[in-house]
């Protein structure tokens, strides 16, 4: 899950980062209202989930409350990369003399966390990143036992910080690494960290990302998720615990697995078809979840076929069977479906369909091409 | 021979008298599979599987009573953490985790845990292995695979079941099929595995089946290309998924951009393994 600047911002100074003053608006209005309230020149920033707000036009600089108002209007009209602005944040202006890149995220690779850190922030830095990957400085983090401060100067003195700015700079490092815990984030970044012109460090941006598995123990956070931009069939997935992702096409598929999900789509394209969709139905889907990913499916208008892959493991076949029934009486479907079973309690499932005027198949790339000629009608 | 599991490995089941944990242990039980007990906090002293199989409060009282030597786990994600804790606590040097949606903080912390104590674990997120006629342990179906030289490591679950299908179906067996897992932060990855089976004089030729993300494969192209010497076909999957949600620039700057179908495609044919356009293919490429 993904959360916008200004709430990532937000936990940053709950953990003694700091951060400029400023506070989110939804209207012109309000906008105006925080530049008045905090005086002198504001940014006004588009919070949107995607990268490039600035390259985008979605990040600029107010003078004054009525620029800040004119400004807001503007950003709140637009679209980044097929995204609407719904809220935009009102920061203070910094007078910024340089800018840093740090973040920690997962090390897949190492199996453990690593702060990242580049004398050379800002937008550039996955250039920076490719083409002098000496300017930027990895620091693997023990799981066990967490950050330490030695690392922190360590990584303050091979970005060159200025001495007088490392206790601050271990202190913000120290913040990072409890944001990055205590939120099971898999990313806390600050790009770019400044130094301002009155030598103060403070995080000018910050994006956060959380791992979807630990919302259990993170109430807070789940409540913070922005649903705005998801397809209202994407939230529905979730309340099942599906994992579901619209796309183009026009053959709906159910799969358990990701793997197979993936390799299902793989297949479809292979013999000229188009997936409508990525689902997952997971690991011993039942069928009541089986239910709601049909009836997922078929709500995209789009969907002319819909192939139904099941290789029974931990899910049975039998009860994925139930489901499909189910969810038919419930739904109609109109549109021709092809189901393969294999696996654990296949042959009760096939036995269970028998009657449903089902297509069926025996292999992958029989299954998909009987979707993709149904699809064609 | 064969790799990590066979007739001689001595099983506990953690989470026995779960739904999944008894429902599988019946299945491996079934398929040969040497279980020789179950650990469910609370409800030590009784039996699963007609009186068959002692359950235990815990796994070092497991591991006293019946000298387990590997230990599989079927536990809801929250606790899937501390049950890899205590299997490696009580010594167990081979331990399998099913569980999928294990938080990567806490499986980041079991993986570094783990190999201070000098314990494997396979997984968490994956249909464990299964070495064909001598023992199942995890999901795998067992009916579905037969016995012979070549070696399958995969990422994936259900998508390791179509491979092995497909084999069966042209007479092709397996040695031994390890399921790795799909989590990001993991026990064992592709390296270890074929390293095992390059080792294993009943291997002789070896599948790999891989996926989009992270760069687990192109570095066992760098050890198929390097080192090894027996024959590996492979596929990838996700070749037309639309492309990843990002993460910041840190996942590209750890990463190096690296990751997509294409990339992996690229690199395991530079090292001469042969890539199927899709899985019923693979073991026609053999």
């Amino acid at each position: 899950m993904k959360l916008h600047e200004y709430q990532s911002k937000n936990i940053f100074s709950k953990f003694g980062i700091p951060i400029p003053k400023g506070c989110v608006a939804t209207t012109a209005q309000e906008a105006k209202q925080v530049a008045e309230e905090l005086g002198g020149p504001v940014v006004i920033k588009s919070q949107v989930l995607v990268g490039g707000r600035g390259k985008a036009g979605g990040v600029k600089l107010a003078k004054n409350p009525a620029e800040a108002e004119q400004l807001a209007t503007q950003i709140l009209g637009m679209e980044i990369k097929g995204l609407p602005v719904r809220k935009v944040l009102v920061d203070e202006a910094s007078a910024i003399d340089k800018e840093i890149y740090f973040s920690i995220t997962d090390d897949r690779a190492a199996k453990k966390p690593v702060m990242i850190a580049s004398a050379a922030g800002g937008v550039d830095i996955e250039e920076v990143a490719a083409k002098t990957p000496e300017k930027i400085i990895k620091v693997n983090i023990d799981p066990l036992l967490g950050l330490r401060e030695y690392q922190a100067r360590d990584i303050a003195l091979a970005i060159d910080l200025p001495r007088e700015n490392w206790k601050e700079f271990t202190k913000i490092a120290m913040g990072l690494w409890q944001v990055y815990q205590n939120t099971d984030a898999s990313l806390a970044e600050i790009n770019p960290l400044v130094i301002t012109q009155d030598k103060k460090l403070v995080a000018l941006d910050g994006k956060m990302m959380i791992d979807d598995n630990a919302l259990f123990r993170q109430a807070d956070l789940a409540e913070m998720r922005d649903t705005d931009e998801d397809a209202p069939a994407e939230i529905e997935a979730r309340k099942y615990g599906l994992s579901f992702i619209k796309l183009d096409g026009n053959i709906g598929c159910m799969v358990n697995g990701a793997g197979l999900a993936m390799t299902s789509m793989d297949v479809i394209k292979l013999f000229g078809g188009d997936p409508a969709n990525f689902l997952d139905v997971g690991g011993g889907a039942g069928a009541e979840k089986v239910a709601a990913a049909m009836r997922i499916i078929l709500s995209d208008p789009n969907v002319k076929a819909v192939l139904f892959n099941i290789f029974g493991g931990i899910t049975r076949c039998d009860e994925v069977a139930r489901g499909i029934l189910a969810a038919m009486d419930e739904v109609k479907p109109k549109v021709p479906m092809v189901v393969r079973l294999v696996g654990t309690n296949a042959e009760e499932g096939r036995r269970l369909l028998e009657n449903a005027n089902m297509i069926t198949a025996e292999t992958l790339a029989d299954a998909a091409k009987k979707a993709v000629a149904a699809a064609k009608g | 021979m064969s790799i990590l599991v066979n007739k001689n490995t001595r099983l506990i089941v953690q989470g026995i008298t779960g739904n999944e944990g008894l429902f599988h242990t019946t299945q491996m039980a079934a398929y040969g599979t040497n279980v020789v007990g179950g650990v469910t906090p609370g409800k030590g002293g009784e039996w699963v599987l007609d009186g068959k199989i002692p359950v235990f409060d815990s796994v070092k009282a497991a591991k006293d009573a019946t000298d387990a030597n590997a230990s599989i786990i079927f536990v809801p994600a929250r606790f899937a953490p501390d049950a890899m804790f205590e299997a490696a606590d009580a010594g167990i040097p081979l331990i399998i985790c099913i569980t999928e949606g294990v938080v990567i903080h806490d499986m980041m912390r079991v993986r570094n845990y783990l190999d201070q104590k000098g314990a494997r674990l396979i997984g968490p997120n994956c249909p464990g292995l299964l070495t064909p006629d001598e023992a199942k342990i995890g999901i795998i179906p067992g009916n579905i695979a037969i016995k012979g030289n070549v070696g399958v490591v995969s990422r994936s679950g259900t998508l390791t079941y179509e491979v092995l299908y497909a084999m069966k179906n042209l007479g092709m067996g397996a040695s031994t099929c390890v399921g790795i897992g799909g989590d990001p932060v993991n026990g064992t990855n592709f390296t270890d595995v074929l390293e095992m089976f390059e080792n294993d004089p009943e291997t002789e030729k070896v599948i790999m089946i891989g996926e989009i993300g992270g760069n687990e494969e192109e570095k066992a192209a760098e050890y198929i290309r390097t080192k090894m010497t027996k024959p590996v076909a492979s596929f990838i999957a996700g070749q037309t998924a639309p492309p990843g949600k990002r993460m910041g620039h840190a996942g590209a700057i750890i990463e190096g951009g690296a990751g997509t179908a294409a990339d992996k495609i690229r690199a395991l044919e530079a090292a001469g393994v042969k890539v199927a356009k899709h899985p019923e293919e693979i073991p026609t490429l053999l």
